[in-house]
């Protein structure tokens, strides 16, 4: 039942114009591939590892291919045709490229049916690993338990994996359901995933399969003792996006940033790239169970949560449709919105009630997940934390999904493991504390939370409807969220997109998007 | 009756309700396990930082063995408030309009100012709140000031791109913010910008600066800016410097 009294044809009408929005960009996706995409299949078909200058074998490999002109083909094809060929294992293939003696376009044409039964063999396998990691998850679940929702979630960022380690298990000996290991600055702009485990990194730690796998065990250590399963979150945006969830799949992470609009928007990545890819990534997020976060809560950062809420609503529109595109469920779109508003504003909180609200109305199966406040934080310690107490107050309020918790240090540096610790008995006093206050309460009909809520899903109406008409990359360009302006043909990346020619296949999304699940 | 004493300005202590008490409240962690040792430990270390009478007056185990502490003490030092020198960006402010007036009178054309988050830095909260029309905190940003053409070209922005672009628009001033600051990986970033500006010859014919939580004036100075502005800048400041600068430099 709505206590906002939100209009239903409003939000079946912003639901349609996202839809048709994202048929309409599908279109553009279904005809493209790019370097990322075919290095994801690359990985997905067991190739792992480095050549003598450290370069990524996923990389020499699409590049080899690249250079040839057949990144249009699909790299699944030129490596069944070179394992046909030559009767090696696709990595066997990947150190001979890396070693000269293959040009992989180059080999003799195979017949394209046996082609596809030893890629589809061999896909076949790395699926059935990533699905035995999702029943696995079940099962720790299931025998360990889990903490309420909202998740309490709280991030790494020591730049070393082995000290990144000791401060999650302690985060979640404190009560942390989420860990999310901040990427070292940067990364979301390298166009390849460096290899094995680090310990230097700029304001976060390099996303890595073997930082994947050592962080993984930790959790899943520290999961035992504590008797909860501790999930773990990285970031699947940048120039990588389906290499890190391909990577995170087979690691059996469970949570990601996965946001096109956000690398668009944010880190001046090319926006035909970056939805092209983040396709392939949400199949593999979604076949996985891994919960997909998205990024609206950055559209606030750069421009006023008051008057551009809207536009975080539109986006979580347009997120949803692109992700039901991937075979995503409802249940792991955990879709973002922030408590950004100027501290100074008069009844500030009603408007971030009445915004978490709209939003838990509006998707009510997505685990939504609400981002702290970062921009009116000042160093004033003291008042920071009572910010992030009220934004868990609105969270405890309105039934968020995941918490991602304010430190009372931020603006400042990232956290120090004692400021998580006072972030977590933060938000567990006050979840706990009014466990139950939301259902217990109504908004006053006509009062100013319920106007409040009902003006920005109008707003979010007109701009999806405007969109529908102009069609999303235009809207990009003119700059309708968070006030920054991107180029069709503009921003990182746009080499790396190739339209793909007839004899294309990827294996990967025929078999995770039809396959069993 | 008793007077409240006076403060001696050569000899500034911290105060906490009473003058010279120099109580001090300190929040640290150290790695060792909670309990009656860490108590002791803790209390012997604010000694050493010369805490006189410390009391632990909270701890709490972390989870890994190691202990965080709220401790209280009172401070042996002093400081000579009367000799302390900090070098400032030194002009008086002047308002959004004021700047306007100012470019009107004094410099008579359209000033133009690029700015950038650069190198890896991603974060473009400090550039966006000088520069964004919106402003920060009720005080506009650059894009919205008459007489002022600003470009923010955003995030991790490499130094040659910026040098490339402030040369294309024949840029009057450049500004830089550095938010990211954790092993210093600003400092050798802010410091090849200065030398691609100079090797472009163009260090002198622009007006520098730079900006984040973490940049004071000084710092600046010393990487060969002409100013630093830190936590608590608006817009206003970095203009009033910008004019008043290209003015005394004679760069108009």
């Amino acid at each position: 039942m709505s206590k906002l009294n939100l209009d239903p044809k409003l939000i079946d009408s912003s639901r349609n114009a996202a839809r048709n929005i994202a048929d309409d960009v599908q279109k553009f996706i279904d005809e493209h591939t790019t370097s990322a995409t075919e290095r994801t299949v690359v990985r997905l078909l067991g190739i792992d590892g480095v050549d003598e200058i450290e370069k990524p074998l996923p990389n020499v490999v699409v590049d080899n291919i690249k250079e040839g002109g057949g990144l249009g083909r699909g790299a699944a094809y030129w490596i069944g045709n070179a394992v046909v060929n030559t009767g090696n294992t696709p990595q066997e293939i990947a150190e001979k490229i890396a070693r000269g003696e293959i040009d992989i376009t180059r080999l003799p044409a195979a017949n394209e049916e046996k082609i596809r039964e030893v890629i589809f063999d061999m896909a076949e396998k790395t699926v059935e690993r990533i699905k035995a990691n999702r029943e696995k998850r079940s099962d720790l679940i299931s025998t360990l338990g889990e903490g309420k929702r909202p998740y309490l979630y709280v991030i790494v960022a020591t730049g070393n994996i082995y000290e990144d380690i000791i401060q999650a298990q302690a985060a979640a000996r404190q009560g942390a359901d989420v860990i999310a290991v901040i990427r070292t600055t940067g990364q979301s702009l390298l166009d390849y995933v460096p290899y094995g485990a680090t310990t230097e990194g700029f304001g976060g730690t390099y996303a890595t399969q073997e930082n994947f796998k050592l962080m993984r065990k930790a959790l899943d250590e520290v999961g035992e003792e504590v008797g909860r399963y501790i999930r773990l979150c990285n970031y699947c945006s940048g120039l990588c996006m389906p290499e890190i969830a391909a990577m995170g799949a087979m690691e059996r992470l469970d949570m990601m940033l996965n946001d096109a609009l956000y690398g668009i928007l944010f880190r001046d990545i090319n926006m035909q790239r970056t939805l092209v890819d983040q396709y392939f990534s949400r199949i593999i997020n979604g076949f996985a169970g891994i919960i997909i976060n998205t990024g609206e809560d950055n559209y606030l950062t750069t421009d006023d949560a008051v008057e551009a809420a809207h536009t975080v609503l539109a986006s979580q529109f347009i997120n949803e449709q692109f992700a039901k595109k991937a075979g995503i469920p409802e249940e792991q779109m955990g879709l973002g919105h922030a408590f950004e508003m100027d501290p100074t504003l008069e009844n500030g909180f009603l408007y971030e009630l009445a915004q978490a609200q709209m939003a838990r109305e509006i998707f009510p199966n997505a685990p939504l997940k609400y981002m702290p406040p970062t921009k009116y934080m000042t160093g004033n310690i003291f008042k920071g934390h009572i910010q992030d107490a009220l934004f868990n107050m609105v969270s405890i309020m309105t039934n968020q999904g995941i918490q991602l918790l304010g430190m009372l240090t931020e603006a400042i540096h990232t956290p120090h493991l004692h400021d998580r610790y006072l972030s977590i008995e933060n938000a567990q006093y006050i979840f706990s504390n009014a466990r139950n206050l939301g259902d217990e309460i109504e908004f006053k009909e006509g009062g100013m939370i319920q106007n409040r809520a009902q003006e920005v899903l109008g707003n979010a109406e007109e701009l999806l409807t405007q969109i529908e008409k102009e069609g999303l990359f235009q809207t990009i360009e003119q700059g309708k969220f968070g006030g920054v302006k991107r180029a069709r043909t503009g921003g990182k990346g746009l080499d790396g997109v190739a339209k793909k020619d007839s004899g294309y296949f990827n294996p990967f999304i025929e078999l995770m998007l039809g396959g069993d699940r | 009756m008793v007077e409240v004493a006076k403060v001696d300005l050569t000899n500034v202590k911290p105060y906490g309700d009473t003058l010279n008490d120099g109580m001090v409240q300190l929040g640290f962690t150290l790695p060792v396990p909670a309990g009656d040792e860490a108590g002791e430990a803790a209390r012997q270390l604010a000694k050493k930082m010369g805490l006189d009478e410390p009391s632990v007056v909270y701890y709490k185990d972390l989870g890994v063995g190691y202990t965080y502490f709220v401790v209280y003490g009172k401070c042996a030092h002093t400081v000579d408030y009367t000799k302390i020198e900090v070098p400032k960006v030194d002009v008086d402010v002047m308002s959004k309009e004021g700047v306007e007036e100012y470019i009107k009178d004094h410099i008579k054309r359209k000033v133009v100012i690029v700015g950038a988050c650069t190198g890896t830095d991603a974060h473009t909260v400090g550039i966006d709140a000088i520069m964004n029309m919106k402003g920060y905190a009720g005080h506009y940003g650059l894009e919205r000031y008459e007489g002022m053409e600003a470009y923010n070209l955003g995030s991790q922005v490499p130094n040659e791109e910026l040098v490339a672009k402030a040369i294309e628009l024949n840029a009057d001033a450049i500004l830089v913010s550095q938010v990211v600051t954790q092993k210093d990986v600003h400092i050798p970033n802010l410091t090849q910008l200065v030398e691609l500006l100079e090797a472009e010859g163009i260090r002198d014919k622009v007006v520098l600066t730079c900006g984040g939580p973490r940049i004071s004036h000084e710092l600046a100075k010393e990487l060969g800016y002409d100013a630093g502005f830190g936590t608590g800048s608006f817009a206003e400041d970095v203009a009033t410097f910008v004019v008043t600068e290209m003015v005394n430099r004679n760069l108009v």
